[in-house]
């Protein structure tokens, strides 16, 4: 029940912040400052959360198969491949370390 | 007007725009219910946050064992440059009565991209409507389809889904690296996570990583509006 209020909270949320940006006054959107940690949020929190789904388990940092899932998504995404491409290279990779006897 | 449509570049890039990201509705849906989320909690956060990355954020942090706190409180905060987005289109449509209200819901990176790429004020609104309507229809579509999926499909290892979930990251992170600072703000969070992650409890590293990158946003001199480059080139998109 409790996961369930989370998920209604974030989607709140998700959609007031969508909004307020078409409520603000432009005053505000003169603030460069704003726009910049807007985008190096963006930029962070993905990186934490392509490592932590890479090295994390629970509290515990663990080398495994998801490893080979990065190196396989880096080159498909640097040849260029759409994102469906690369999410399935990526799995296709752990599911084949794993078949290979890897954790 | 189903013939002015078919020769409108804007709805024109808007619905292949739409194709392309709805399909990947499929891989939130599976990871999702692999992550532990029932079919109806994953179709209601498509239906209802509808912002991919924020998605993504949610059941990565549930799927690492991370409390409800600490995911919305990470797709909370990727869903920002979305207020940022909402001020750029606000500025360009002008959109009135209950369409502002719409206009919110389907603001993301694609619709925005494909908005902002025409030159005509008339394409720049179909191009946003067509994107943001046929990727909410599609999006919810395939998140159903991979749930269903996912759920029939047993052990999400065996198949390497968390495989997928590392690498469906790094292709929201990809396209924003385009220059040097923001690659360096990736590695300074992506080390700050590694160096957090035996400390604090599972999901809590993510927002520390995210104290660090707006840190560097407000303290930082790199170029306004850094990373908010979104995921897809509407102009390549339409010669193709």
């Amino acid at each position: 029940m409790s996961l369930w209020f989370w998920i209604l909270v974030a989607c709140v949320v998700a959609y007031l912040t969508k909004l307020l940006g078409y409520l603000v006054p432009r005053k505000v959107l003169a603030n460069p400052r704003f726009a910049r940690v807007a985008g190096t949020l963006t930029i962070g929190l993905l990186a934490s959360l392509t490592v932590v789904n890479t090295v994390a388990t629970g509290q515990g940092l663990v080398v495994d198969s998801r490893i080979g899932a990065l190196v396989a998504a880096a080159v498909a995404l640097w040849l260029r491949a759409p994102f469906l491409v690369v999410v399935i290279v990526g799995a296709a990779a752990a599911a084949g370390l794993r078949l290979l006897g890897l954790p | 007007m189903t013939a002015s449509l078919r020769h409108s570049p804007g709805a024109r890039v808007g619905a292949s725009i739409a194709v392309a990201t709805g399909l990947y509705g499929m891989s939130f849906g599976a990871l999702a219910v692999a992550s532990g989320l029932d079919v109806w909690q994953t179709c209601v956060l498509s239906l209802l946050l509808f912002s991919g990355g924020s998605q993504f954020a949610f059941i990565g942090v549930i799927a690492g064992g991370g409390s409800g706190i600490a995911a919305a409180s990470a797709a909370a905060l990727l869903g920002i440059r979305n207020t940022v987005y909402g001020m750029q289109l606000n500025a360009l449509l002008h959109p009135t009565g209950w369409r502002r209200f719409a206009s919110a819901h389907v603001t993301i990176d694609e619709s925005l991209a494909t908005s902002t790429g025409q030159t005509d004020p008339v394409e720049q609104k179909r191009g946003f409507w067509v994107a943001g309507l046929g990727i909410f229809v599609l999006w919810n579509l395939f998140t159903l389809v991979g749930a269903l999926a996912g759920d029939a499909l047993g052990d999400p290892k065996q198949w390497g889904l968390d495989g997928a979930a590392v690498a469906a990251f790094l292709a929201l992170l990809w396209p924003r690296l385009r220059s040097r600072e923001a690659g360096a703000i990736a590695v300074a969070c992506a080390l700050v996570t590694v160096v957090a992650v035996p400390f604090v409890p599972a999901g809590v590293p993510i927002l520390v990583a995210a104290v660090v990158a707006a840190a560097i946003g407000w303290f930082g001199s790199g170029p306004r509006g850094e990373g908010l480059e979104p995921d897809v080139e509407p102009k390549r998109e339409a010669t193709s």
